[in-house]
């Protein structure tokens, strides 16, 4: 079998004659491989036309009417009339359809809109979404007052299911932050507090920070990111395969079927969370306590516990549920508000856990202000 | 050939007037009007990107249309408020193009769904009607199996059968045998027809797939993008053979198979 033949490489020669200029083209002319400019191949010279010739041309495709168009768009330029009657019918026709395709401007220039126009639909876009907050917020409420009133509808396995998921399958991580969180806060206390000799009271500073804050809010953070994360990918995921679609067709309010176990799963699983994560916090305050400052386990429990009342615990709860609550909420929404596709999903998700951490700090502010005039 | 006469109407399935309908804000038809009779099998056709799946999306109620209405069995749907809306949702079904099965669910537990939040029959009842629908689409014996453990076709068959599950007086079928292979897409034609002939329910499917049109369609609209609108309403074979719209003719004998 003879061997395939090597690609020759795209050629131009242009030959000056009597009456112009004849541009023969050889070679194959293959997009993904180098092409001759016409620029190079006509130099300085003004001919009083331009004769374009295939003859010695083998292989070609999209790369040899790039070049003739090129040479065509020259000829328009310079006023120098350019025949391509020596080119094979098909290529001509060709070269017509690549002219006549020319991108329009419209496609490569942004389109603009004017201030105004610019203004009313983002305002337009704020009621709407302020519309559909509104509206999910209600139709959770509603569903909250069914749970009440018909608790055998509630679909019970489902929220389950997802207590199962964002409660208990969350105690690994939410254990190793927790703990780290708590040696952090100690070691930072006792670098202090040693100084004055106020080593006992490192228990005092981690005990009251891990209860009344960082227990709550890592939590929620934890939470945030993983389990609001993953109510929008999977109500996005179910917004693009038609499933969401299908609920409303037979007359199940998505928000219902979908938002509301999830909301009662995290209600219910964040104070827990958070109370273990108060323990396991004072744990790690505990560990540097004993290792670098010395003091024992039980004198570290004893000062815990004349510290920390019940105040500061049920203070703590009371932000984790509502954290845990909107983290949910970001989720859900998100997730239902999804526009059908891959990348849909992806903003859903990524929106979700932003709006969510967004809204815990912005809560937890709020808390502070309130627990404050209340004195608790 | 086209199908049976269809069972003697009293009044029309479903009535369309002056519909206008909107895809992302663009206007995609205008002054869609037309009905369907009780127990036909109605089909929308024309060629891709015309609106036929979105005039049905607006049919059931999955998009509000900007101007017009839509009345079913007589009782109008489009201007209905919330709690007539959801009485109105149980008595149709639709099959979407993917079936649309709740990915977290079982087969059984997918058609048992709607008869759980719909009616009040016991748990053993409803077990025993959604084995019994998803028996008759050729699913026994896969009650236990989820959505993503079972192939495209067996997916559609199980969508059917969820749609059936409250004895819908329409059912919506959206582009029914989209992506499956010529036998078992003509299995779903045989199903489909087998639901009519047994329930009387009335059908409506959005198709471009010549060989179910001529096999099932008693009546069928036929829409055009640059017309934004109906181009052409009647029976499939009159329509194929006589009708003064040459797009309408152009669409309808291109298929070799024509008249099987």
């Amino acid at each position: 079998m003879p061997p395939a033949p090597e690609p020759s490489a795209a050629r131009v020669t242009a030959q000056a004659t009597a009456d112009g200029l004849d541009v023969a083209l050889a070679g194959d002319w293959q997009v993904a491989g180098p092409r001759p400019a016409w620029r190079e191949a006509v130099g300085e010279s003004r001919p009083a036309r331009v004769r374009l010739g295939m003859d010695g041309v083998g292989l070609w495709d999209s790369s040899l009417l790039l070049f003739l168009a090129e040479a065509e768009a020259w000829s328009r330029s310079e006023g120098i009339p350019c025949d391509t009657g020596a080119l094979p019918e098909k290529v001509r026709t060709l070269l017509a359809q690549l002219e006549a395709a020319s991108v329009p401007r419209a496609a490569l220039v942004p389109h603009e809109e004017s201030f105004f126009a610019a203004v009313g639909l983002a305002t337009h876009n704020v009621v709407n979404q302020g519309r559909e907050i509104v509206h999910f917020v209600g139709e959770c409420t509603l569903g909250l007052v069914q749970l009440v009133r018909r608790p055998g509808k509630f679909r019970w396995r489902d929220c389950f299911d997802q207590m199962q998921q964002c409660g208990a399958m969350a105690l690994p991580i939410v254990s190793l932050i927790s703990v780290l969180v708590g040696l952090t806060l100690a070691y930072q206390a006792a670098v202090e507090l040693r100084q004055f000799g106020a080593d006992i009271y490192v228990a005092d500073l981690v005990g009251i920070s891990i209860v009344r804050e960082m227990g709550p809010m890592m939590t929620a953070v934890i939470i945030a990111g993983r389990t609001g994360a993953a109510f929008a990918a999977t109500i996005g995921n179910m917004r693009a395969n038609e499933e969401i679609d299908a609920l409303e067709t037979l007359g199940i309010s998505p928000v219902q079927f979908l938002a509301v176990p999830r909301l009662v799963a995290l209600g219910v699983m964040m104070p827990l969370l958070a109370f273990y994560s108060n323990a396991v916090g004072i744990l790690g305050g505990m560990i540097v306590a004993r290792g670098i400052l010395q003091i024992p386990p039980s004198a570290y429990w004893i000062e815990t516990q004349s510290i920390v009342d019940l105040h500061d615990i049920t203070t703590g709860l009371i932000k984790a549920t509502t954290f845990g609550l909107l983290v949910g909420f970001a989720g859900c929404l998100c997730g239902l508000r999804a526009e059908p596709s891959a990348a849909g999903v992806g903003r859903a998700t990524t929106s979700a856990v932003v709006t969510a951490l967004l809204l815990i700090i912005v809560a937890d502010a709020l808390f502070a202000v309130i627990f404050n005039l209340l004195h608790v | 050939m086209s199908a049976a006469v269809p069972t003697p109407a009293t009044g029309p399935a479903i009535e369309v007037q002056g519909l206008e309908c909107a895809y992302d804000e663009r206007v995609v038809l205008k002054d869609v009007s037309f009905s369907v009779r009780r127990g036909e099998i109605f089909f929308i056709i024309g060629g891709s990107g015309c609106g036929k799946t979105t005039l049905l999306r607006h049919l059931v109620g999955l998009r509000v249309p900007l101007r017009g209405s839509v009345r079913f069995l007589g009782r109008p749907f489009t201007d209905a408020d919330a709690g007539q809306r959801r009485e109105q949702l149980k008595t149709f079904g639709m099959l979407f193009q993917g079936g649309a099965l709740w990915s977290s669910l079982t087969l059984l537990e997918n058609v048992a769904l709607p008869l759980e939040e719909h009616t009040a029959l016991s748990r053993k009842e409803i077990a025993a009607l959604a084995a019994f629908r998803l028996s008759q689409v050729g699913l026994g014996g896969f009650e236990g199996y989820y959505p993503s453990e079972i192939s495209g076709g067996m997916r559609k068959r199980a969508g059917l059968a969820r749609a059936l599950a409250l004895d819908p007086a329409i059912v919506f079928f959206d582009e029914p045998s989209a992506g499956l292979d010529p036998v078992t897409s003509r299995h779903m034609d045989e199903l489909i027809r087998g639901v009519r002939d047994t329930f009387g329910t009335t059908i409506v499917i959005v198709s471009h797939e010549l060989r179910s049109i001529f096999a099932l369609a008693d009546r069928l609209i036929m829409l055009d993008r640059e017309a934004q609108g109906i181009i052409a309403e009647g029976r499939p074979a009159e329509l194929a053979a006589a009708s003064p719209d040459p797009r309408v003719r152009e669409f309808l004998t291109l298929s070799p198979v024509h008249g099987t």
